[in-house]
């Protein structure tokens, strides 16, 4: 189990580190930064 | 929460943030359009993300680190929904009792919260995209009251243009949120135990998270205490519905319970509790 929990932290890291590489941090903040018309339900 | 939504100013103007720390989420659910919220939702974030045809590696990471970190000790800690079910839940009113028939009612129940996830955050936004370039967060715009009660209503009553706006699907989510919040009265975290796709994430890592509830298997007689006084159904410690919230700790009468990080593990060996009525 812990080399199981080792294994899901480095993975973990490592998809952070590709998402934030990749331009993730950027879709999201585009999308946060304005009112989401669909999540406060008005379409 | 008051972390989470720290940026108080907004709640004057009728926007939202545009703090820098919106390019990352917060563990717990908090919809990034509360006016005060400073970082993002990850549930948001992850239908948005696949909703733009891109895989989420980010939030993901995200994901996966925090699991395996903390299980749904994010439940029971840092979610500001759980936060509110249980301030809801402490008001004086009949609750709802637990019975071996109702316990096999809300485990199958329970298993609603993975078809949220599956479908409505990752396959039709998906297939939304593929079918018309760009897909919709459904979970966010059709069931979320996390989203209502923390952006929709603040927003819509500080901003006329938007009170213009809204119509029948503003009206059905303010109602499931009302939904939410008397259930929430009568029954522990009905949100988090029958729909949060978020505690459906957390639970896939409860077993290999590193902060834990630890079962010493020698002082442990398997009289079921723990999980008969557990207000989440659990069937065994750590399991899917474990919050870790450290109540069982309070009924262990063999001190064979103990919480903290790299505490985590399997749980004692599966045995019908004796004392579930």
């Amino acid at each position: 189990m812990r080399k199981l929990a080792v294994f899901l932290l480095l993975l973990g890291t490592g998809l952070l580190a590709a998402g934030v590489f990749l331009g993730d941090t950027a879709v999201i903040f585009r999308k946060a930064v304005f009112v989401c018309l669909e999540c406060i339900g008005i379409g | 929460m008051l972390v989470y939504n720290a940026d108080a100013g907004n709640w004057f103007s009728g926007t939202v943030s545009r703090s820098p720390l919106k390019h990352v989420c917060v563990p717990g659910l908090n919809c990034y359009s509360c006016p005060g919220a400073v970082a993002a939702c990850p549930l948001g974030s992850l239908q948005n993300t696949i909703a733009n045809g891109r895989f989420p590696f980010f939030i993901t990471g995200f994901l996966m680190l925090a699991g395996t970190l903390l299980g749904r000790m994010v439940c029971s800690f840092v979610c500001p929904v759980g936060l509110i079910q249980e301030l809801l839940y402490k008001i004086p009113s009949p609750k709802v009792k637990r019975t071996k028939r109702l316990l096999r009612v809300t485990r199958k129940v329970s298993l609603l919260k993975y078809i949220f996830l599956a479908v409505l955050c990752i396959i039709v936004p998906f297939a939304f995209f593929l079918r018309d370039g760009l897909g919709s967060p459904l979970f966010c715009s059709l069931i979320c009251p996390a989203g209502t009660v923390e952006a929709g209503i603040p927003l819509v009553l500080l901003n006329e243009g938007l009170r213009k706006a809204a119509g029948l699907l503003f009206t059905w989510k303010t109602a499931l949120a009302a939904v939410f919040v008397i259930w929430s009265v009568y029954m522990f975290r009905p949100f988090c135990r029958f729909v949060c796709p978020l505690g459906a994430v957390y639970s896939f890592f409860n077993r290999v998270a590193l902060f834990g509830i630890h079962v010493d298997t020698k002082a442990c007689t398997h009289c079921g205490a723990c999980v008969a006084s557990c207000k989440m159904d659990t069937l065994e410690v750590n399991d899917r519905e474990c919050i870790r919230c450290g109540e069982c700790l309070k009924t262990c009468r063999f001190n064979a319970l103990s919480s903290g990080f790299m505490a985590g593990g399997p749980a004692v060996k599966k045995r019908k509790p004796d004392c579930v009525r």
